[in-house]
């Protein structure tokens, strides 16, 4: 494993590790994993660094909707094209294009759930390309980001065994 | 009522003393647990989900069954291990019943037995119930705990019967190369010693591949070879292990077997043949994270002044403190409320150091050697 992938991996399970942490993980030097991060960086490997949150527990909290996105494609204007304008808007917090019944799967963010409604009434729905749309509000997050939203320390084990 | 002498005279696990300290806390970061955080890969669980709603509840052959056999047998091919299902593979409720099927199996009364130390603290009650003698064989970490020649004449292991060996090691973290139980082997050889290896943690290796004393020249024929699912695939409460080993002691092992355990609990059964089946890439997800967390506990270990040898296997440190082993671990407790174990509590050569096991999540290490180098500061 080279060492840009060891990096990844570590910051992968979490953003926050500090280099000499990290360091001592991967066994590199520090100087060495910060040009892997550099290099993962300037690469558009890694893109941010971000929390994974559970809305849910925050006060008024974010509305969370996938959302499924029929297109019509024509001679001049690709999923490309598309993506491009719908990844503009801010709510939109993650695009796929994906195989199947229909062509994006959007994973949209707002305030409340007339928010969300309006965004994709207003701003996607009439896009030409889109032929329909299908909103899914997420009513509840179970895992996120590879993380499951539970209470945490269940470890049951003794504190002291062979 | 009147308790015969054995279990009388049986010492207490000195891990007691220890547990009993930290149990008395609530605030404790333990580094004194021998096993995985990991729960068993969920397919495991599944399949010992669906062995119980069909309904099999039932004993299964004494000596495991067949599908899990060949698939025990198939797996060891990766260790260059070959072993006839039918006949040289035992399966048992967890490697330390096959442990102690082999002394039993093994080990006449008088018998004297060589064990390396430090070394998992089973063995010695384990000769002892079984009616043999220990013969210490002290190991050092100058050797980076590896057993040689040397320490093997020095400690007059040529006039015993059996040597016990345990690589991966607990509670060294130590591993030996194919070069260094070559030496082993033919002091085995040259000497008629029988040999049992207990390779449980086989999976957990850094760096290098498992390499097993049963792979030298004439020493398949002379050596039963324990292993088993607690470790490699966090199944620890499932109680599921096996030996491998020459068809004659296999048998032996299995007559015991059959008049105390019968056979194995069923359910652990089905979930060990999904882990051999489909679970490989679990167990090198977890290999992955335990050598991450390695890397930073020796590396903080040395940054603190405590000298650690770099461990090859397992999921332990083994640190110096310098000085009295208890004394640290139990003023460590107090002061910081971290639990590890004293290295003499392994036996010799294991003075003068701790237990520190790194199957814990990495927030905790970070944590727990924090606090540790503070008291080492303040000391």
């Amino acid at each position: 494993m080279d060492a840009e992938r060891e990096v990844l991996d570590v910051l992968a399970r979490n953003a926050r590790e500090d280099i000499d942490d990290i360091a001592a993980q991967t066994g590199l030097d520090a100087a060495a994993v910060a040009d892997a991060i550099d290099a993962l960086e300037a690469d558009n490997v890694v893109h941010g660094y971000q929390a994974v949150v559970d809305w849910d527990r925050v006060e008024e909290g974010k509305i969370r909707a996938v959302v499924e996105i029929n297109v019509e494609l024509d001679r001049e204007t690709g999923y490309e094209q598309v993506a491009d304008r719908i990844a503009k808007f801010p709510a939109v917090d993650a695009l796929h294009l994906v195989s199947g019944d229909y062509d994006f799967a959007v994973e949209v963010l707002g305030e409340t759930m007339q928010d969300v409604s309006e965004f994709i009434s207003e701003q996607v729905a009439p896009m030409p390309e889109v032929t329909q749309t299908v909103t899914h509000y997420i009513m509840e997050t179970y895992k996120d980001g590879g993380i499951r939203f539970e209470d945490g320390d269940d470890d049951d084990r003794l504190s002291v065994s062979p | 009522m009147r308790l015969s002498d054995r279990a009388r005279t049986l010492p207490e696990s000195g891990i007691r003393k220890f547990f009993e300290l930290a149990e008395a806390r609530d605030d404790v970061i333990s580094l004194g647990v021998g096993e995985p955080d990991f729960s068993a890969p969920w397919a495991a669980r599944t399949a010992a989900i669906d062995s119980l709603e069909r309904g099999k509840t039932s004993y299964t052959a004494n000596r495991g069954m067949a599908a899990l056999r060949e698939r025990i047998a198939a797996h060891h091919e990766r260790y260059d291990q070959s072993y006839e299902p039918e006949s040289e593979v035992l399966v048992t409720t967890g490697a330390s019943e096959a442990v102690d099927l082999a002394f039993r199996a093994l080990v006449d009364p008088g018998d004297t037995v060589a064990v390396h130390e430090p070394t998992y603290i089973s063995y010695g009650p384990g000769i002892e119930l079984a009616g043999g003698e220990q013969l210490t064989v002290p190991t050092r970490a100058a050797d980076d705990f590896a057993l040689t020649r040397e320490s093997l004449e020095a400690a007059g292991a040529a006039d015993a019967d059996l040597l016990v060996l345990c690589y991966p090691n607990n509670p060294t973290g130590a591993t030996m190369t194919d070069e260094q139980l070559a030496e082993v082997a033919a002091f085995c050889r040259d000497n008629d010693l029988r040999v049992v290896a207990d390779e449980i943690y086989a999976a957990l290796t850094y760096g290098t591949d498992h390499a097993s004393i049963a792979t030298q020249p004439g020493m398949r024929e002379r050596t039963v070879v324990v292993n088993g699912f607690s470790k490699a695939y966090a199944m620890t409460g499932l109680r599921l292990g096996y030996a491998l080993g020459p068809a004659e002691a296999i048998d032996a092992m299995n007559r015991i077997h059959q008049y105390t355990m019968l056979s194995a609990p069923t359910t652990p059964q089905y979930a060990a043949i999904e882990a051999l089946d489909r679970c490989d890439d679990e167990v090198t997800e977890m290999v992955e994270e335990y050598n991450r967390r390695r890397r930073l506990v020796v590396s903080r270990f040395n940054e603190m002044g405590l000298d650690t040898f770099e461990p090859g296997g397992a999921f332990y440190a083994f640190p110096e403190c310098g000085g009295d082993d208890e004394a640290f671990a139990e003023e460590l407790l107090d002061a910081q409320g971290v639990a590890v174990v004293p290295g003499s509590v392994f036996g010799e050569g294991g003075e003068g150091h701790l237990r520190v096991s790194y199957a814990t999540s990495m927030r905790e290490l970070k944590e727990a050697t924090d606090r540790i180098a503070a008291f080492v500061e303040s000391r």
